[in-house]
């Protein structure tokens, strides 16, 4: 997917000015609420008309103020998964799937009911109306029928910020199998950062309806990391637990994890907050924190005023952060050996 | 209750004919003023909205003098629209039929308008961006979602329509058999001597058909809510 967008909208006192070409299969609109994300959303769906401005899509001409050109929502084949899934109350889920789906030119039919609706396993919901569906399962219905109308992008609007965290990790599921299965693109909107990681590959931040910068979501998170009260988040997905004496050992990078969280999965994603690390020139002889590993400095980075010390533990990697003045007193540079302390308990488990 | 003479029959079918044509001829209307007033921005729509609602708050009789006016054999509609079609409105049972419909037709677009506010605006946008034209979106989307709106517009401006008395005597004039309406009857009823009993009969047929109308209403409101 090749997007070119020149854009500008003017709302009273607030003005979105963007001008930005992206490529990829995965791209991340990430900003704070009110910077103008969701204005980029109906505008390059059509739902908006710009004040000036283009938006090019694959080569096509969707908006062009010059050129006269605008392309009404129907015709752009840009699909929204919103924020809340905002099915027809007066449909069934099967004839909510299907809206999009019998208003799509067969040529362009790619994705067809019977194996989206495997992928999605809404198979038993089908026959339901709408109202007896719990909130995770509207949404899987919600993102079932966008992608069923064949869109050549998906434009996903903060899909996950009304779900709670449990339901959260279950529909990123369902959106990754569904965008990779039927290889649609899309543009994933969010303030949350660990969205971004999860989602994206290349993310736009956004600041007060203009592009502040484009980067990858590791870089964007890594800039972050100073300024977020919760640091730089960790993602580790672990399996195999071991039970010893009500915590549990998960195999990692040739070490092991003891992590306080008792779960009854096979598998799951844990985060760590780059605070919770903490480093120690020499091997203690004793400390309260049950990991303790030791570590080589593969990189440092400054976010803020703080430094980031990205950590090669045997063949995992974990990012800490200190201040400078703690860097200096431990002789952080590239290559030099440390110990990482975490403690059992600073882990926490996302699915 | 006296045994009704044809012209009273008449007047009862006379009434319910008015109201039944005035509701079916005003409803694309109303709906398309609904539309425009909820869903666009355009120049002129405070005008349309006060253009919609003056009948609300103009005497019933100046909304009638006014339709005389415009199309009447000197007006500005009938000599040039109606006369050379060889149309004839006014003292006919179709001047009645206008009279009801510009009469209740602030309350019919009010109806609807509310239906189409609940309309969550999202919905609407999911529709358009699922590939759905905006014609196809009215269709399948605001008609089914703002039903009930459209029911008690319709409901209103046929129960509106039975009670219509001042614009349809200027307009229509009141004559039995022809434009002679319900209250246009019970009007002239009170008028004679003799009349009391029959003004009090008609009266009664007023308050059955009004009361049929408002259960009709809450049957179907009841039903749409039901399928919902």
């Amino acid at each position: 997917m090749e997007l070119h967008v020149t854009l500008n909208k003017s709302f009273g006192t607030f003005s979105l000015d963007m001008a930005f070409t992206v490529q990829g299969e995965r791209i991340g609109v990430f900003g704070p609420s009110g910077c103008g994300k969701s204005t980029l959303v109906s505008l390059l769906a059509g739902l908006q008309q710009p004040d000036s401005g283009s938006i090019s899509l694959d080569g096509e001409v969707l908006y062009d103020s010059h050129g006269g050109i605008n392309a009404p929502p129907e015709q752009r084949r840009i699909g929204i998964v919103f924020q809340r899934p905002y099915l027809f109350p007066h449909m069934s889920v099967k004839a909510n799937l299907l809206y999009g789906f019998k208003r799509c030119a067969a040529a362009n039919r790619t994705v067809d009911f019977d194996s989206l609706v495997e992928v999605l396993q809404i198979g038993h919901l089908l026959s339901r109306s709408v109202h007896n569906l719990s909130g995770g399962e509207k949404q899987r219905v919600g993102i079932g029928r966008t992608v069923l109308s064949n869109p050549r992008l998906l434009l996903l609007d903060e899909p996950l910020s009304a779900l709670d965290d449990n339901l959260k990790f279950q529909i990123i599921d369902y959106l990754k199998a569904a965008s990779a299965a039927f290889r649609i693109p899309y543009i994933f909107i969010s303030h949350s950062l660990l969205e971004m990681r999860i989602m994206t590959d290349r993310v736009l931040a956004v600041s007060a309806g203009r592009i502040a910068a484009q980067a990858t979501a590791e870089e964007l998170a890594r800039s972050q990391m100073g300024r977020s009260p919760i640091g730089y988040i960790n993602l580790l997905r672990l399996d195999k637990p071991r039970r010893i004496n009500g915590v549990s050992a998960y195999a990692w990078g040739g070490t092991e994890l003891v992590i306080s969280t008792v779960g009854d999965r096979p598998e799951a994603l844990f985060e760590l907050s780059s605070k919770d690390i903490i480093l120690l020139k020499q091997h203690p002889d004793a400390i309260s924190a049950r990991n303790l590993l030791e570590c080589i400095v593969a990189d440092t980075f400054h976010s803020g005023n703080k430094v980031g010390v990205e950590l090669a533990c045997g063949d995992g990697k974990l990012v800490a952060e200190v201040v400078p003045e703690a860097a200096r007193e431990l002789g952080i540079a590239r290559g030099s050996r440390l110990f990482a302390a975490i403690k059992a308990s600073a882990f926490r488990r996302l699915e | 209750m006296p045994i009704f003479t044809s012209a009273e029959y008449m007047a009862i079918l006379l009434s319910l004919k008015v109201s039944v044509v005035a509701t079916l001829v005003s409803l694309p209307f109303g709906f398309a003023a609904a539309y425009l007033m909820t869903f666009r921005q355009f120049r002129g729509k405070v005008a349309l909205d006060v253009a919609v609602n003056l009948p609300l708050t103009l005497p019933p009789v100046v909304i009638g003098y006014i339709l005389l006016l415009l199309l009447g054999q000197k007006g500005f509609i009938g000599q040039h629209l109606l006369q050379p079609l060889g149309i004839t409105l006014i003292f006919t049972w179709k001047a009645a039929v206008i009279a009801t419909a510009v009469v209740g037709f602030p309350l019919m677009v009010r109806s609807i308008r509310l239906g189409m506010e609940s309309v969550d605006e999202r919905l609407i946008q999911a529709a358009r961006t699922l590939g759905a034209g905006w014609l196809d979106t009215i269709v399948t989307v605001i008609i089914p979602l703002s039903f009930r709106g459209i029911v008690a517009g319709a409901a209103l401006m046929f129960a509106r329509g039975l009670g219509e008395f001042g614009a349809t005597i200027v307009v229509a004039g009141n004559i039995p058999g022809v434009t002679q309406t319900i209250p246009l009857a019970i009007y002239e009823y009170t008028s004679s001597p003799d009349g009391d009993r029959m003004a009090l009969a008609l009266c009664l047929v007023s308050v059955l058909l009004s009361v049929v109308v408002l259960l009709l209403h809450e049957y179907l409101n009841r039903r749409i809510a039901k399928a919902d």
